[in-house]
């Protein structure tokens, strides 16, 4: 029908998304922003989850990406107070040179 | 009316996205982060999950990326310097992600050869009421779980911030 969406293409945003999330992480040396791209990651995984419970017609998987929002506050805040700890201490947000653990 | 909603929120949601990781200073890269979150919010609502989209609003777009901005602001760290990558990671890194993205696509594309089609009003499953009386019947101990989660990472950011004052 006309004018609705299939249901795939939500599954390949959130791919796109996820993906994109990866690229972030892996490319870039900026600490926060690698975090960030660890929310651009979760993103995507909560759309997927609420795909599929349209998909299911249950709402099982609007909790459980409620639970991955809960989590995901949590871990920034956690994250967030090792990155000022970090930064107080060496001066530094590039992950090159936090390397003490290599020696 | 659907389908032209789809296309508008995801393409902001992408190029958004793209923004993310390609801008060079973070406090740009947490500006488009917040225009996914709100795209996503969008999108939510058209899949039924009301709760989740002003939560995925008022949590992420509100609460998390306050953090985010407010960290970034206070440590004002500037523009990220361009670093000499390793020759591998520059060598692999695009294709490895390219076909990371083509097995996602893959799969699903096999999962799912007749599309079921998604229209707004489809799934009424996802009221502030329904979400509520799941959370609190079937998943309360996992809800409790949380509480005790959330009080976890209050005491460790406080115990990490009162260090670095020292």
């Amino acid at each position: 029908m006309m004018g609705h969406v299939p249901l795939s293409w939500f599954l390949m945003l959130s791919a796109v998304l996820f993906s994109l999330g990866v690229a972030g992480f892996i490319f870039r040396r900026n600490i926060i922003t690698m975090f960030m791209s660890i929310e651009l990651i979760l993103n995507a995984v909560n759309l997927t989850f609420i795909t599929f419970a349209y998909q299911r017609q249950q709402v099982a998987g609007h909790l459980f990406a409620f639970f991955v929002m809960v989590v995901a506050a949590a871990e920034a805040a956690v994250g967030l107070a090792i990155i000022l700890t970090v930064f107080k201490n060496r001066g530094t947000l590039n992950i090159d040179d936090l390397d003490s653990m290599k020696n | 009316m659907d389908l032209i909603l789809f296309l508008v929120f995801a393409g902001i949601a992408v190029v958004a996205a793209i923004n993310v990781v390609v801008q060079r200073h973070p406090i740009s890269s947490a500006v488009s982060l917040i225009a996914v979150m709100g795209s996503l919010a969008v999108l939510y609502l058209l899949l039924g999950a009301e709760f989740l989209a002003a939560a995925q609003v008022i949590v992420y777009a509100g609460a998390i990326m306050v953090l985010f901005v407010f960290v970034i602001m206070l440590l004002n760290a500037g523009g990220e310097t361009k670093a000499g990558r390793s020759f591998v990671a520059s060598l692999l890194g695009v294709p490895v992600l390219v076909a990371l993205l083509a097995l996602l696509a893959f799969f699903t594309a096999r999962i799912y050869p007749r599309d079921p089609e998604v229209h707004f009003g489809g799934f009424r499953g996802g009221t502030a009421q329904a979400v509520g009386r799941a959370l609190f019947t079937t998943y309360l101990l996992p809800f409790e779980i949380t509480s005790i989660l959330i009080l976890i990472a209050i005491v460790g950011a406080i115990v990490l911030a009162r260090k670095e004052l020292e």
